[in-house]
C-alpha cells in the first residue's frame, strides 16, 4: 500500500501546486502509515525531481518522454494508472487543475477507484475514507465517503499549503509502456503568456468588475497585481463585454479559485460571483456602494471610488515593500 | 456526423442552498431547475456547428440521467434546437453511476460534449469517465471548437495560456466558458416544436456506486467585514500584513 501523487510540470518545472500536492501526500501517507511516491511525466531534470524530496516525497518515478507534453488525456491516464499499479497505490492524488480534472475521472475508471474532486485538506476520516469537498459552487461542503479499495482525489488548490519536510531523494526511471501511436493529441500552436502568475496557482488574486467602467482602465489593476505577484481575475460582465479574456472570469460559470487573498475592485458580488471566490482565505472589497453584497462576504472593505483607492493602494504596497 | 450533448439538471444559479434537518440531503423545495450552464453553452456551440454552411452534422442528441421531473430541462434543450433526447430513468447517484448509465446510450456518436463541471456537485467527472468507459479520446478545458472541411480544430485552455489542437473523431470534448458566447433562449416556435420531438426513456443498468455523500455542511458564518476609510489605503495594507497575515 502507498500514496501516489501526480506532480504536474510545465516546461520541465514543477508547478507550485505540485509542491502543495507533495506536502499533502507526504502527510496523508504518514497518517495512513504507508509509503509515498510521485509520478512525473515529460522531460524534467533530476535536480528538479529532487525538489519533491524537500516536501516529503523522496521516491519519484520519472517517465521523461517528451510526448507527454501534449497533455494527451488517454496517454497520461494510462501512465498514471501504470505507476499506481507499480507502487501498489491505495490513494492517488492529483491537482484540481485543468489537467488534473481531465485525468482523474479516466484514472478512476481504469483503477475501479472512487473519485472525489476538489477535496479540502486532509480526510475527515481514514476508515471509512471520507473527505470534505466543496459543492453547490461554494455554497456548501459535502463529506463524501469513497467505498473502493483504491481512492482517487483531486486537491483544491491552497486548501493544504506547502510544507517543507526534507527526506532522502530516490529517483527512478519509469516506462509506462506507451508508444508514439498512443499519443493522438496533436498540438498545432501554443499561445502561452509568459511571466504571468497562473490564476489557479496564485496566492493573491487581484480581480475587478464593471465598476472599472472600461477595458482601458485596467492599468492600475495590472500594476497592483504585478507589485503583489498576484494573478488577475474579473467578474462575468467584464468577460462577457470582452474587456478581459474568459480565462480571467471567476464565478459560478467561470473559474473557481481559493487564493489566500482576493481583492475585488468594483465588483458588486452577485451570488454567482461569490460562489467562485468564497473559499478564499481573506477577501478585500472596494466598492462605491456601501450596500453591495460583496461586503457581506468580505473580511475587509473600503466604501469608495476605485479610481481614488487604487493609486493609494499601489503607493502603500510600494512603501511596505521598501 | 452525430453529436451528443450531455445535459445536467441543476438548481438555478441563484438558489439559496438548504438541506434537510439531519443535513444528509439537499432540500429541493421551491428549487427552479435549469440546464447546467456549461452544458447549455456546449449545446449552443453544437447547434452553431450544425447550422454552419457546409455542415455534415446530421443530428444533435441530448441525454441526461434523471427521473421524469427532469424532462422539463431536456424539453428546453429540444426547444433551443436539439433534434432528439434520451433520458435514463434513474436518480443520478454518483459520477461513476451516471457515466455508466450514459455509456449505454452514448455509443455511435462521433462527437460528445460534456460541461467541465456541474454547478451542483462540482464533480468535474462524468465527461472524463464516459470517455474512458467508451474507450475514446478526450480533451478538457475546451474553449473553442471548429470543424473545417471535416477536420476538427479544438482550442483548449492550459494554465496561463491556450493551445490549438488537431483531433480525430470520435472525441469527447469537455467544454468550459468561451465555447459559445451566449446560451440560446427558446422561442415560442421552438417550444411548440419540442413537444413533438422524440424523447426516449431508457431503463437504467445495474451499476454500483463508488462514493456517497454522508453529510452536508454550510460554510461557517463570516465575521462582519472590517471597514477602512477611503483615504486609509496604508491602514488596509497594515491590517492585511499584521492582522490577517496574508501579505
Amino acid at each position: 500500500m502507498s500514496v501516489l501523487v501526480y506532480t504536474e510540470n510545465w516546461d520541465g518545472k514543477f508547478k507550485k501546486v505540485s509542491f502543495e500536492l507533495a506536502s499533502y501526500a507526504a502527510k496523508l501517507a504518514a497518517e495512513m502509515g504507508v509509503s509515498v511516491s510521485a509520478i512525473s511525466l515529460g522531460p524534467v531534470e533530476d535536480s528538479e525531481l529532487a525538489k519533491l524530496a524537500d516536501y516529503g516525497v523522496g521516491r519519484v518515478l520519472s517517465a521523461s518522454c517528451k510526448d507527454y507534453n501534449s497533455l494527451d488525456n488517454q496517454a497520461i491516464a494510462t501512465a498514471v494508472a501504470a505507476a499506481a499499479k507499480h507502487v501498489n497505490a491505495s490513494v492517488v492524488i492529483l491537482a484540481q487543475s485543468n489537467l488534473g480534472k481531465a485525468i482523474a475521472p479516466r484514472l478512476s475508471v481504469k483503477l475501479k477507484a472512487g473519485l472525489v474532486s476538489g477535496v479540502q485538506g486532509l480526510p475527515v476520516s481514514l476508515s471509512p475514507f471520507t473527505v470534505k469537498k466543496m459543492v453547490f459552487t461554494g455554497k456548501a461542503f459535502a463529506n463524501t465517503t469513497i467505498h473502493t479499495a483504491i481512492k482517487v482525489i483531486t486537491l483544491a488548490p491552497n486548501s493544504f499549503g506547502v510544507i517543507e519536510n526534507k527526506v532522502q531523494e530516490a529517483i527512478e526511471k519509469f516506462d509506462a509502456g506507451l508508444t508514439e501511436a498512443d499519443f493522438t493529441t496533436k498540438i498545432e500552436s501554443t499561445n502561452k503568456v509568459t511571466g504571468k502568475v497562473l490564476l489557479n496557482d496564485a496566492d493573491i488574486v487581484v480581480s475587478a468588475g464593471r465598476g472599472m467602467k472600461a477595458s482601458e482602465n485596467w492599468g492600475p489593476i495590472e500594476e497592483l497585481a504585478t507589485l503583489l505577484g498576484a494573478g488577475l481575475a474579473c467578474s462575468r460582465p467584464v468577460s462577457d463585454e470582452g474587456w478581459r479574456s474568459h480565462g480571467e472570469h471567476v464565478g459560478q460559470t467561470g473559474k473557481i479559485i481559493s487564493p489566500n487573498l482576493y481583492f475585488a475592485f468594483g465588483i458588486s458580488g452577485a451570488i454567482q460571483h461569490l460562489g467562485g471566490v468564497s473559499s478564499s482565505k481573506c477577501i478585500v472589497a472596494i466598492n462605491k456602494d456601501k450596500d453591495a453584497p460583496i461586503f457581506e462576504a468580505a473580511d475587509y472593505g473600503i466604501v469608495g471610488d476605485v479610481f481614488k483607492v487604487l493609486p493609494q493602494l499601489i503607493e502603500a504596497v510600494k512603501e511596505s515593500k521598501s | 456526423m452525430k453529436i451528443l450533448v450531455l445535459i445536467g439538471n441543476v438548481p438555478d444559479t441563484t438558489t439559496k442552498v438548504k438541506f434537510n434537518a439531519d443535513k444528509t440531503a439537499f432540500d429541493t423545495n421551491g428549487v427552479q431547475w435549469i440546464i447546467n450552464p456549461w452544458d447549455e453553452l456546449a449545446l449552443t456551440r453544437a447547434l452553431e456547428l450544425k447550422e454552419a454552411a457546409g455542415s455534415t452534422i446530421e443530428s444533435i442528441f441530448v441525454a441526461n440521467v434523471g427521473r421524469s421531473e427532469t424532462e422539463g430541462t431536456l424539453r428546453k434543450a429540444l426547444a433551443v434546437g436539439a433534434d432528439e433526447a434520451i433520458r435514463v430513468d434513474t436518480d443520478p447517484k454518483d459520477a461513476f453511476y451516471v457515466a455508466s448509465q450514459l455509456a449505454q446510450v452514448a455509443k455511435g456518436f462521433d462527437l460528445i460534449f460534456a460541461g467541465i463541471e456541474a454547478s451542483d456537485y462540482n464533480g468535474a467527472a462524468v465527461g472524463g469517465m464516459l470517455a474512458e468507459l467508451l474507450g475514446i479520446q478526450s480533451v478538457s478545458a475546451v474553449s473553442g471548437i471548429q470543424i473545417e472541411s471535416g477536420n476538427l480544430k479544438i482550442s483548449r485552455e492550459i494554465d496561463g495560456g491556450s493551445q490549438t489542437l488537431a483531433m480525430n473523431l470520435p472525441l469527447l470534448a469537455i467544454v468550459q466558458k468561451g465555447i459559445a458566447k451566449e446560451p440560446r433562449i427558446p422561442a415560442m416556435r421552438g417550444i411548440m416544436m419540442a413537444r413533438s420531438k422524440k424523447l426516449t426513456v431508457v431503463a437504467p443498468m445495474e451499476v454500483e456506486t463508488l462514493t456517497s455523500i454522508v453529510t452536508f455542511e454550510s460554510p461557517a458564518p463570516k465575521a462582519a467585514c472590517k471597514m477602512v476609510a477611503e483615504d486609509q489605503a496604508r491602514e488596509l495594507i497594515r491590517l492585511l500584513h499584521e492582522e490577517a497575515k496574508v501579505l
